[in-house]
């Protein structure tokens, strides 16, 4: 699985950090995403999806 | 109170056509219909949303105030909606006080309004801001709301019952603290609360919203100046400070965080209360189970929907949308209540609160770049003050049958007027 972010996308919400806070976190400063595990293991798709699922600006792409 | 367009299948509509904003697709648009605001019971949406879901999803609608514009109410369009380009965020509030103004020109959105702004103009506000509400800075809150919270129960328990949970409980708890992480004195917050009351009311009328508007602005504006002078730590004064805004826009930012910090969350938390006790299983199982609490403040979000009204936004654009011609100029409503009750998207009933329900994403804090960028802070808050309410009063219960809890069914934001409880 490979995670793709758009920084210029995000709003800030957060809501992905509630989904997956193992492979997404904010930036202090404006609250924009930061990608902790481009990679992460096919035991966290399910939260991995739903953060894309969730996310208000679809600034994350989930690749196979 | 509303106007109908005489039903054709089959020749254009003629007659009743407006003058101004969008045609009807000529032989093809079903009749206008009043915008659905009536629900049977207060927890049920407005029933006309089902058929609505299943048969027109995009549909011409009147609003109370004659206006006419397009009702969406498919989950998966409502989002869709919110996050095309082609729809912008300027538009007029739905007001039932005020005779339509189809056609007229929009005015500008207020200094500082980011939440009727697109993009880049928007981007600017957000960006300023997302920092000091981040799911890290929120969380770090939470001791604090939990102490505020703790002393606002304690107060309830030394006091009898009956009491109004609205005034002594699920107000004052967000209001406190949005106050607090503004730098506005809590001591100004009746004079802001009876200003937000006129904002908030459907049936106000323009110029009543603009006079409870500029009030607000004002107050917020003294505090600004006040803090260039004497920076204190918190977000007003991190705003001046940034050097990247108008005094009037700083005014314009504090006065929407002020509005939407504490009237939502707080009829969330009255609500929710509502809510719960009239769903005695499903707080059963709550207090039995506190690890459900985050899911079912989900579950509560989606249920209540309490931007009620839907989320108006504006074509900017000719937009071809489910099989209609939505025209330039005319206003699209995002029916979030309609999408947050939509069974293709959740599963078993969703007419039915279950704090149980495995998560989906809701739309309740709306969708796109203008989702609610306090979110994390109404999720602490709701935590704090749901849990320690159902904890510290087992045997909480309406004080009055629930149909005399009086419904706001009058305003933008849905809630109780008041909530009597007693233990």
């Amino acid at each position: 699985m490979k995670v793709i972010i758009d920084e210029d996308k995000c709003v800030g919400a957060g809501q992905c950090v509630l989904s997956a806070a193992e492979v997404f976190d904010q930036r202090d400063e404006d609250g924009i995403v930061v990608l902790l595990d481009a990679t992460p293991p096919d035991a966290r798709r399910a939260p991995v999806e739903e953060a894309a699922a969730r996310c208000p600006a679809l600034a994350i792409e989930v690749l196979p | 109170m509303t106007t109908t367009q005489p039903t054709t299948g089959h020749e254009p509509a003629t007659g009743h056509e407006p003058t101004t904003g969008p045609g009807p697709l000529a032989g093809t648009q079903p009749a206008a219909r009043p915008m659905p605001m009536e629900r049977a019971c207060p927890f049920n949406a407005p029933e006309e949303f089902r058929t609505l879901r299943e048969e027109e999803p995009v549909t011409p609608v009147t609003f109370p105030d004659g206006a006419k514009g397009w009702l969406v109410s498919r989950y998966a369009d409502v989002r869709a909606v919110l996050t095309d380009p082609r729809f912008g965020a300027n538009r007029r509030l739905l007001r039932t006080g005020d005779p339509a103004q189809d056609g007229a020109p929009l005015p500008p959105p207020p200094p500082g309004m980011f939440i009727m702004m697109d993009p880049p103009e928007h981007t600017r506000f957000r960006r300023l801001l997302t920092g000091q509400f981040t799911v890290r800075r929120m969380q770090k809150l939470a001791p604090a709301v939990e102490r505020i919270v703790a002393e606002h129960l304690d107060a309830m328990a030394a006091a009898e019952g009956p009491v109004d949970l609205l005034r002594v409980f699920a107000l004052p708890i967000p209001s406190l603290v949005i106050c607090e992480l503004l730098g506005v004195p809590y001591a100004d917050r009746e004079q802001f609360q009876q200003n937000a009351g006129r904002l908030l009311r459907i049936d106000a009328s323009q110029e009543e919203a603009l006079q409870a508007h500029t009030a607000m602005n004002q107050h917020i504006h003294q505090l600004a100046v006040a803090k260039r002078a004497h920076p204190t730590d918190d977000i007003l004064s991190g705003l001046v400070q940034s050097e990247q805004l108008t005094d009037e826009e700083v005014a314009g930012v504090g006065a929407l965080l002020l509005l939407a910090g504490h009237e939502t969350t707080a009829n969330m938390i009255a609500l929710g209360t509502m809510c719960l006790l009239r769903n005695p299983g499903q707080l059963a199982a709550l207090r039995a189970d506190p690890a459900l609490m985050d899911g079912a403040i989900e579950e509560l979000l989606r249920y209540l929907t309490i931007v009620q009204y839907g989320l108006r936004r504006v074509a900017l654009e000719d937009v071809e949308l489910g099989g209609h011609r939505i025209e330039a100029g005319a206003t699209v409503v995002a029916s979030l209540t309609s999408g947050n009750r939509d069974a293709t998207h959740f599963s078993g009933d969703p007419d039915a609160l279950d704090v149980s329900r495995p998560y989906s994403p809701h739309l309740a804090f709306g969708h796109g770049v203008h989702q609610c960028i306090g979110q994390q802070l109404a999720r602490v808050e709701m935590k704090a003050a749901l849990s320690a309410l159902i904890e510290r009063f087992p045997t909480l219960r309406l004080a009055v049958p629930a149909d005399q809890v009086p419904m706001r069914d009058d305003m933008l934001i849905y809630g109780v007027h008041k909530l009597p409880v007693t233990w």
